[in-house]
């Protein structure tokens, strides 16, 4: 009797549910979707739709003025041929990559550790350490620079005192990267913040396990913290690898746009930028946009197919 | 390869805070002590102050007659078993336990050597090159041990080591380093909350109270002459009952009852007997009580009675074997008098004269 009116209320139920369950889901799911539409359309309309079109515009010749012509593959054959400046911006970047880089992590390591020995008024500190990482792409940080370093600057004036009379360190081919260096290095905030947070995981007591062994504190740096540390400094690493790489602004600045003296801080986004907005060579900007993307791509990936032999996971 | 240890008035102060008060103490060479006490009692900070990982605020702490305040803990001779084991877990079992001796540039040979043997000892060959996250609590355990054995210290320090692991684990950990003990021979030091832990592995009790020491000596002798109160209550599974009292020269009154305890006794405030002493039968000892039975908790090879006294006071009893003992009935306990403490109103206990 149960079984009978079970078996025949069920196709019945089933009828009627597949319209009810569509409209619940139109009731339980619009508004997520309502509230996420801003963003959907940014996305679509503001990320996908230039990378495609541009995408689309590297296999052009396009000056903004006429409508664009297929050219198929031949901006990345001359990029890779025939023009000397792309190399040159992109020596001058793979330089500031591997200086810059490797040189800021390190500094927010020694930061992040000075400040991890509970010391008093950290929260002060870790605020003022990080500031710079707020204002270090700005405009007026990088004009900012351009004082400091100049002929007249403050780094001179200060060499003076010293009887030493400094170079115009931006003017100066050997130095002007190294000014553009120096200025990463200084927003050293925002891996210093997330080299604090990891180092405050790591246990005190394998500390205190290591000091009964006798281990110094170097050892302990070595044998412990570094190790254990590897998550975050993957991390740091990779974050900081792709800033740099897309690095802009203070090569703008300081240089008036022209990646001057002598190219020397002509940036790969800086050469890309003058080829866009300078030549008008839309099509050619586009490729180059491109091949920083797959160059980026590929820098990453070699982090992560290498990191199993070098970072350490924790449970 | 055993050492004596002596306290003299061992201070520890954070700021204007003191929290070890003037701590005096002696350890036997081989002797395993055990420093027990609620949370919060300084015995971790004792332990640590002998490791060596915290300074010394005042007194003297003598290791083999030398004063080691100012000596680091490297050189102290001392090798400890952290609580959370405090594995390296970027490095297998194998390098975790070569560590301390890397560390102190010991030959590849002799290390390989002293981490077999180690590993041996402790059964955990088989897991040398495994991470410690591919390792069950107990082995981890044991790799911790392991790590304080193969640097052959003079002291081994255990830092509530058995807290982490499971009932049974536990039981099984304890008796294995009670054992590696007997074999070794070293002074060993052992924190614990637990007062069966303390009772079944310690040669002597330290048992500590905000800092300081209110009672050490050998487990009978504290379960059988508790200085006070609180080393009455602490020692000894289920509690000591403790029964309001007052003495009037001709006995004590206690429960509504007057009980003769064969002995002459002033001040008196509080009596304790403990769960085990206390007897139904008549016939042995003196009566105690009339109580009513609240609850019973047959364990098969004890029964646990938990009552009130005809004055609303608790009292536990535990019986060997199985006792029919029914709910809500009202029976009359007895206690031989050499099993009753008494404790005067500060709670220090009254000798018996």
């Amino acid at each position: 009797m149960t079984t009978r009116s079970l078996e025949s209320a069920a196709p019945t139920r089933e009828r009627v549910a597949t319209p009810t369950v569509w409209s619940r889901i139109w009731q339980n799911d619009a508004p997520g979707y309502l509230f996420l539409l801003p963003w959907l359309i940014g996305f679509l309309g503001l990320t996908i739709g230039p990378m495609v079109t541009s995408l689309y515009l590297s296999f052009t010749d396009f000056d903004l003025l006429t409508s664009p012509d297929w050219v198929g593959a031949s901006n990345y054959m001359r990029m890779f041929t025939n023009d000397p400046k792309f190399w040159a911006s992109m020596r001058v970047t793979m330089f500031f990559v591997i200086f810059s880089v490797p040189l800021k992590l390190a500094f927010a390591l020694m930061v992040a550790m000075l400040l991890n020995r509970g010391i008093r008024g950290l929260p002060l500190y870790r605020a003022l350490f990080y500031l710079p990482s707020l204002l270090g792409a700005s405009v007026a940080i990088a004009i900012l620079w351009r004082q400091i370093f100049a002929g007249d600057g403050l780094v001179n004036k200060l060499l003076a005192v010293f009887d030493i009379a400094g170079p115009s360190w931006i003017s100066n081919p050997k130095t002007s990267l190294w000014t553009l260096i120096i200025l990463s290095i200084w927003q050293f905030g925002s891996p210093m913040i997330i080299f604090l947070a990891g180092l405050r995981q790591i246990p005190q007591d394998m500390y205190e396990a290591a000091s009964l062994d006798g281990a110094s504190r170097w050892r302990q740096f070595v044998k412990i913290t570094l190790p254990l540390l590897t998550p975050v400094v993957f991390f740091n690493a990779i974050i900081q690898t792709i800033e740099a790489f897309k690095s802009f602004t203070p090569a703008f600045i300081i240089s008036g746009g022209t990646g001057n003296p002598i190219n020397s801080t002509l940036f790969y986004t800086l050469y890309l930028y003058q080829e866009a907005f300078a030549f008008f060579r839309m099509g050619y900007a586009s490729a180059l946009a491109w091949v920083l993307l797959a160059l980026v791509g590929i820098f990453t990936a070699i982090s992560f197919l290498s990191s199993k032999y070098w970072v350490h996971y924790d449970e | 390869m055993s050492t004596p240890i002596q306290l003299r008035q061992l201070v520890k102060a954070y700021g204007d805070i003191e929290v070890i008060h003037g701590i005096d103490l002696t350890i036997d060479p081989g002797e395993f002590t055990v420093f027990v006490g609620p949370s919060g009692c300084g015995k971790s900070t004792l332990l640590r102050m002998i490791a060596g990982l915290e300074p010394i605020t005042g007194g003297d702490l003598l290791i083999d007659g030398e004063r080691m305040n100012d000596i680091p803990a490297a050189r102290r001779g001392i090798a400890m078993v952290f609580q959370s084991y405090a594995l390296y877990p970027h490095m297998n079992v194998y390098q975790n336990l070569a560590f301390g001796l890397e560390t102190a540039k010991t030959p590849k040979p002799e290390i390989k050597e002293r981490v077999q043997r180690a590993a041996e000892i402790l059964q955990i060959v088989p897991l040398l090159q495994r991470k410690p996250k591919q390792l069950s609590g107990g082995q981890r355990q044991r790799v911790a041990i392991g790590r304080a054995i193969v640097r052959e210290p003079r002291i081994f320090l255990f830092d509530e080591p058995l807290s982490n692991l499971d009932a049974e684990l536990r039981v099984q950990m304890r008796v294995e380093i009670a054992k590696l003990h007997n074999d070794l021979g070293n002074t060993m030091i052992y924190v614990t909350h637990d007062q069966v832990e303390a009772m079944t592995m310690a040669d002597k009790i330290v048992v500590l109270r905000s800092g300081v020491i209110e009672q050490a000596g050998a487990p009978l002798e504290l379960y059988n002459n508790p200085k006070n109160l609180f080393v009455a209550g602490f020692i000894g599974s289920p509690k000591m009952n403790f029964l309001t009292a007052s003495a009037d020269g001709t006995g004590l009154k206690v429960a509504g009852n007057t009980i003769d305890v064969k002995r002459a006794v002033t001040g008196v405030a509080t009596m304790g007997v403990r769960p085990e002493h206390i007897t139904l039968a008549e016939g042995s000892g003196i009566k105690l009580a009339d109580i009513r039975v609240d609850l019973v908790e047959n364990l098969g090879g004890q029964t646990v009675v938990y009552a009130t006294t005809t004055d609303g006071q608790p009292i536990n009893i535990v019986l060997e074997g199985q006792r029919p003992v029914d709910l809500g009935s009202t029976v009359a306990t007895h206690i031989d008098p050499a099993r009753i403490h008494l404790f005067d109103a500060e709670g220090n206990v009254i000798q018996a004269g």
